[in-house]
């Protein structure tokens, strides 16, 4: 981790991770651009004025709480506490920071026996060479909303017991699949969308620095556009369009990021009948796109079209949540794409 | 003897047939020093995994055609064993998680890392990072999808992961955003023609232009099946004639022919006698959302706009519940109960305005 954090550059193998896997690899692959160019110290973190705020006290005191951080995914959550951790412990990083995520087991059991050890260790206010540093470790849980309750349970007399040498940080997307009981032990932070301006000035920076040819910039506000305040992925957009096509264009973008195409957005909001729905649908399937991706752009669309009624529009949007969640269950895309074209359909015929 | 599907499959990215813009642009990738993890998607007789073999075999030479398949074994947190077949060859390994059910996560887990773990031992002419293809990623858990997030950021030095789905839908974002995603659209109706008419050409047989474009119609865009259903025509009568039978699939016309049943008369008696196709239907390995969508597209064909409209949604919802649920039957013949109700009532009410 501190390699990574020094450098900038993913060395995957140095991280510590819960299997202790080391390997050494003497070259380094090339970077993603997101793993380069992650913020190094808090103050690199884009907007979130509030909550690096916050931080700031807290490192100049040298003390933390426990942390709750929650948001939409690609606002910096991830990179804040690295970035917090980096700072408080410098290069004895590795000692004192505990990293998991969903891809570690992460059941009960594991927060019974590792997390708990490790949160039982006491640790000294001095480093080996005798200057001072936060007398406590830290436990990351990134991901935590995919934990399981029963696993949020067990930790949460350990956070109390165990607050003498050991702060948590919680990261997660939706608080609301945090339990209460933690929520209520933690500071909460929310991670808010990233503003316009500020995302487009550091794709502009990420894009000199890589030697990119953006143009007048037209394409990085398409990106952002399309990514709806998530940097990771505009970032990962910009980067694929880059490799895949040697140039960043507005196409290119739309391709890899798996947009539907605005038209066939407007066709399937004005089909007039059914055997026309019937061709739109499997024409889509066939085309490969996604079907929740069009119900996210339809949504958007319906919201803002000038040409229905209210009473459309509620009519559209209900249906399209009731699609989508069935989607998100492993509905089959063409049972649900024909049911909300039927809506749209007899909303259409009847303003 | 091999089918033409596996005999004419393409072994090159430039000799492909369709979609060759994006050849030329994987090839640019190729050669580019670094690789990043790819997301292939795309209806299935789209080229999917022949694209990926030809890339394969862009990055490593033919030795990837050596394949060997082998069993591995992993164990769950609960202890229990599980059994998984692969297709490797030195280079790549191929896995199909969704087999193993509910413990798809411990098989990523440990598959990638094993892989990311051993080295290349020459790396001096070859790449340094393995791939790994993982199938049918839309049908994993949600729990194996999140265990990918991680993994494939940990182990990029030394693997990369090639996932084949069929749409992205039910692929998380989060690892939509890792990946470089590559959408392969269903070849069109003239370009199958085109494919029969060459792959005829090497056969050395003639094709009549009506009998490929009958065949590329009746393949639902599926070069796969066009090119099943031209051999079987060959089987079937030789030399081929432009007004020659296409053999459909049985399972099709046995659906239409359950559709018609429902529609013939609305009775609990008929509905028995449903079952036992819709049960004959199962048995036979036909996938239940298939069932369902070909019941739909069957029966709404009588039905005016209003009932269609009322059908379909009733349609979607039963095929929901048959997601959540684990017997498809119950969620089929609900659906054909409800079909007739709806039938039965609209027919009275129409009659009784005749009359």
């Amino acid at each position: 981790m501190q390699a990574f954090l020094k450098t900038g550059k993913i060395s995957a193998t140095d991280k510590p991770s819960s299997s202790g896997i080391k390997t050494s690899t003497k070259k380094k692959p090339p970077a993603p651009w997101v793993e380069k160019y992650r913020p190094k110290t808090i103050d690199d973190i884009v907007d979130q004025g509030e909550v690096v705020q916050v931080l700031r006290e807290c490192l100049s005191g040298g003390d933390l709480p426990h942390l709750l951080f929650y948001g939409p995914p690609g606002t910096g959550k991830t990179s804040a506490i690295l970035a917090a951790a980096r700072q408080l412990f410098g290069d004895i990083t590795r000692d004192r920071v505990l990293e998991l995520n969903a891809s570690d087991e992460r059941g009960i059991q594991v927060v019974r026996d590792k997390v708990k050890a490790f949160a039982q260790l006491t640790v000294s206010a001095t480093r080996l060479d005798g200057r001072p540093c936060p007398p406590y470790k830290l436990v990351i849980l990134d991901e935590a909303d995919s934990m399981t309750t029963a696993a949020q349970a067990a930790l949460r007399r350990t956070m109390e017991r165990e607050t003498r040498t050991t702060r948590f940080c919680l990261i997660c997307n939706y608080v609301s699949r945090i339990i209460p009981p933690i929520t209520s032990r933690c500071s909460k932070f929310r991670f808010k969308p990233l503003a316009r301006e500020n995302v487009i000035k550091r794709l502009r920076e990420i894009c000199e620095a890589e030697g990119v040819d953006v143009g007048e910039g037209d394409v990085l506000h398409q990106a952002v556009d399309t990514c709806e305040g998530d940097l990771r992925r505009a970032l990962t957009a910009l980067q694929c369009c880059q490799r895949l096509l040697g140039k960043i264009t507005a196409d290119g973008l739309i391709e890899v990021t798996g947009l539907v195409p605005e038209n066939t957005v407007n066709e399937y909001l004005s089909v007039k009948n059914y055997s026309e729905l019937e061709k739109f649908v499997d024409k889509f399937l066939m085309d490969a796109y996604s079907a929740s991706q069009l119900l996210e752009q339809l949504s958007a669309t319906v919201v803002t079209a000038g040409h229905l009624t209210n009473k459309q529009k509620c009519v559209i949007s209900e249906k399209a949540a009731v699609c989508s969640h069935r989607l998100l269950d492993g509905g089959a895309e063409f049972m649900q794409l024909t049911d909300l074209g039927c809506t749209i359909i007899t909303a259409n015929n009847d303003p | 003897m091999s089918l033409w599907v596996d005999k004419h499959r393409p072994r090159d990215l430039m000799k492909l047939d369709f979609h060759k813009d994006q050849a030329i642009r994987l090839k640019n990738l190729v050669q580019q020093s670094d690789f990043p993890h790819l997301l292939v998607y795309g209806p299935s007789g789209a080229g999917k995994k022949t694209r990926i073999m030809c890339l394969l075999r862009e990055l490593y030479g033919s030795g990837v055609e050596r394949l060997r398949q082998e069993t591995m074994t992993f164990t769950t947190p609960s202890n229990k064993k599980i059994e998984i077949m692969t297709v490797s060859s030195n280079y790549h390994i191929e896995v199909n998680p969704t087999d193993v059910g509910i413990h798809d996560r411990v098989v990523i887990m440990d598959l990638v890392k094993n892989v990311a773990q051993t080295h290349q031992i020459d790396s001096s002419g070859q790449r340094e990072f393995k791939v790994v293809i993982l199938n049918e990623v839309d049908d994993l858990t949600k729990d194996a999808q999140h265990a990918l997030r991680r993994t494939m950021e940990k182990y990029v030095a030394t693997c990369r992961l090639i996932l084949i789905a069929n749409s992205i839908s039910r692929v998380i974002p989060a690892i939509r955003s890792r990946c470089l995603t590559i959408r392969i659209p269903a070849p069109t109706e003239t370009e199958i023609a085109s494919v029969l008419h060459l792959v005829c050409k090497k056969e050395s047989i003639n094709i009549p232009s009506d009998l490929a474009m009958r065949i590329a119609r009746s393949a639902d865009r599926n070069l796969r099946r066009a090119l099943l259903m031209c051999e079987a025509c060959k089987v079937q009568q030789y030399p081929l004639t432009a007004d020659q039978k296409v053999p459909e699939p049985d399972w099709q016309i046995f659906i239409r022919d359950t559709a018609s049943t429902i529609l013939s008369e609305q009775s609990p008696k008929k509905l028995g006698e449903v079952r036992q196709k819709l049960y004959e239907l199962i048995i036979h390995g036909v996938p239940p959302d298939m069932i369902f969508a070909g019941l739909l597209k069957e029966l709404v064909k009588n039905c005016d706009m209003a009932m269609k409209c009322q059908v379909a949604s009733h349609a979607a919802r039963f095929e929901h519940r048959m997601r959540l649920g684990n017997k498809p039957i119950f969620h089929l013949e609900a659906f054909v109960a409800k079909f007739m109700a709806v039938y039965k009532k609209f027919m009275e009410e129409s009659l009784g305005d005749a009359f």
